[in-house]
């Protein structure tokens, strides 16, 4: 059952993916604007313009540009960045990672402060204090990460200034790396000193990104949480003589958990969205501060390969999505 | 949901056979009064900007440079929140920028809201293939994630205004499409509509006389919170430099030079960013607000 999830999803992804690079690739290619013109500065002749457009192959008819890149996508390789002059797969490659754990750290941080928060919600409902809960919530919904962002910046670069303001690590510490999971690698070789380094860099943009993700979790998974509070289960529990953080923690959350999930899966995929421009305003080292660079530098060949990139990422979140829900939902799982 | 059932009971009980106009029932809900005030007090500002702005916002004068806000050391009289790392006056400069959001906010979300709602009251009425064709290119449409569309559209289209506007059209017409699709599926049910038809009324005019005016209200919620949306994706690509050319005074161009110098004159980025965020915030609490006071089931 799961694996003819796992192959039917597999194939749709696929078909998404040929369908993101023929419109992403036509898009670019009928723009007014000629990158090759505006990176070789005023001074060029028109002689030099045709020799760097033959260079990059942007002189030849646009089927055979195509069936040329699409070629390359096969065999992994997405051309050279114009403005980096490195191949796509390398700069990709190397920036992905950072994004990757800046997004999950986020997740995490949105879960863990969402869900205390719908609990200590439940636990007050009824009270005065769910009021105020509901009252920020209601506000918090409406603040996208950019405002959490520089708010945060203003935050800590003036009231508090213990936390660097832009990069990943501390560049004397970006020394004997294997991966470029920096995080991981350090926490799993035992270099605590600099995981906390990379932390410190790294507590305000998660936060920034995890902040929305984490209203939207409290306002569902609290709804879902009193409703469980009312059912007989929790009734024959509190009979039993359980305390009300007992009935709240074991008895309701386990039920009242799955719409909350699928809706974080959903939400996640807005949190990488977001990852654009929190990397952009922390100089985080990611795809999204590269995605950025790349619009504003015209470089066509990045653009494709990072489109290309963040699409495979949606797809494959959702493709997790399915798969979770599936194997949390005992009816589908023994269909 | 909780809140409808909630208000119809109390409209039950305590207007008996008369419920509140919808204009009484919108005065007297807190949210909509304060958020839809500021935004009041947010239009009547872009408006009159050249007349209330104490300086002009793109004057430079590099002797007033960082100048802190009123009440702290080393303040100008005449700059009350200060000035920028150019001698910019920032409260002219935020009275200013507040034209391009509105602009944003009210063109945008007006195209967004006028191409949605067509195609999903044309969705909705006709149903079969043309419903079918509609609905499919949503889906396809919604697919494609917000970030990778915008960035694409901006590439191709260029920076500047109208490419803001162009792209926030492009991307969020299919949240009004989805929702007016749905309801007018649900009023084309009603014995108001069957009466229509049965006197002899024309589609078209069952359409837009009879069915429009009973999705205006949902559309009117939905077209508030798309402007907060809207405010923020022009403040987005303003601080990415995508947006407006940079000697329009423009909240999300201040924040990006306020970021900069936020060291030198934290109050250059505080100043925008309060604004961006009151806008917001105001925008989406009157959404909510509208939502609930023009409640269908209150109709009448």
């Amino acid at each position: 059952m799961l694996l003819a999830v796992i192959v039917n999803r597999a194939a749709m992804a696929l078909v998404t993916l040929a369908g993101v690079a023929v419109i992403v690739f036509v898009l670019l290619r009928v723009v007014p604007g000629d990158p090759v013109a505006m990176m070789i500065g005023p001074g060029a002749t028109a002689a030099d313009i045709a020799a760097l457009k033959a260079r990059y192959g942007f002189d030849a008819p646009i089927l055979t540009q195509f069936w040329i890149w699409s070629e390359g996508i096969v065999t992994g390789d997405f051309g050279t960045s114009i403005t980096l002059h490195r191949h796509v797969t390398d700069v990709l490659a190397s920036r992905l990672p950072a994004t990757l754990e800046l997004a999950v750290m986020a997740l995490i941080v949105a879960v863990a402060l969402g869900g205390s928060v719908a609990v200590v919600g439940t636990l007050l409902r009824r009270t005065p204090g769910e009021a105020v809960i509901d009252g920020l919530n209601s506000i918090m919904l409406a603040v996208p990460d950019f405002i959490w962002a520089l708010a945060l910046v203003l935050l800590f670069a003036v009231a508090l200034p213990v936390l660097p303001l832009t990069g990943r690590i501390d560049p004397a510490l970006a020394e004997g790396f294997t991966t470029r999971f920096y995080l991981a690698e350090s926490i799993l070789t035992d270099r605590f000193a600099v995981a906390g380094d990379i932390l410190s860099h790294m507590i305000m943009p998660a936060l920034a990104l995890a902040l929305p993700l984490a209203a939207v979790i409290v306002r569902l998974l609290k709804q879902s949480l009193k409703e469980a509070m009312l059912q007989d289960y929790v009734l024959l529990a509190r009979i039993k003589g359980f305390g009300e953080l007992r009935l709240v923690l074991q008895e309701a959350l386990r039920n009242a958990i799955g719409p909350t999930l699928a809706l974080t899966g959903v939400q996640f995929t807005f949190l990488i969205g977001g990852t654009v421009i929190v990397e952009r305003i922390f100089a985080y080292p990611g795809i999204g501060n590269l995605a950025i660079d790349a619009i504003i530098n015209r470089d066509f060949p990045l653009i494709q390969g990072l489109v290309l990139l963040f699409g495979l990422i949606f797809i494959l979140i959702n493709i997790g999505i399915d798969l979770s829900v599936a194997a949390l939902n005992p009816r589908l799982r023994h269909a | 949901m909780e809140h409808w059932s909630t208000n119809a009971k109390t409209a039950a009980t305590q207007a008996g056979p008369q419920p509140p106009s919808i204009a009484g029932r919108l005065v007297s809900d807190p949210k909509v009064v304060v958020a839809g005030g500021f935004i009041l007090f947010l239009i009547v500002l872009a408006v009159f900007a050249p007349l209330i702005a104490p300086q002009d916002p793109l004057e430079q004068n590099l002797l007033t440079a960082t100048l802190p806000p009123i009440g702290f050391a080393d303040a100008q009289p005449g700059f009350l929140l200060g000035t920028d790392g150019l001698g910019r006056d920032v409260l002219s400069r935020v009275i200013f920028g507040s034209r391009v959001s509105l602009t944003v906010a009210f063109v945008a979300a007006g195209l967004a809201c006028l191409i949605g709602s067509v195609l999903g009251l044309l969705a909705g009425y006709l149903g079969a293939f043309v419903d079918t064709v509609i609905s499919r290119l949503v889906d396809v449409w919604m697919a494609f994630p917000p970030v990778l569309l915008s960035i694409l559209l901006i590439a191709v289209i260029g920076t500047g205004l109208h490419s803001v506007i162009i792209a926030i059209v492009v991307i969020d017409w299919t949240r009004f499409c989805r929702v007016v699709r749905t309801e007018t599926m649900n009023q084309a049910q009603m014995d108001y509509v069957t009466a229509a038809r049965a006197i002899g009324f024309s589609r078209p005019a069952i359409l837009f006389r009879e069915i429009l005016p009973n999705v205006v209200p949902v559309l009117i919620a939905l077209l508030t919170l798309e402007m907060g949306i809207a405010v923020v994706v022009e403040a987005i690509l303003s601080f990415v430099g995508l947006s407006v050319s940079s000697d329009t005074p423009t909240w999300g161009g201040m924040i990006a030079e306020g970021r900069q110098i936020v060291h030198e004159g934290w109050w250059v980025l505080a100043a925008p960013l309060a604004a961006l965020f009151a806008t917001v915030v105001a925008f989406n609490q009157l959404g909510d607000g509208l939502a609930r006071s023009l409640d269908p089931v209150l109709r009448r």
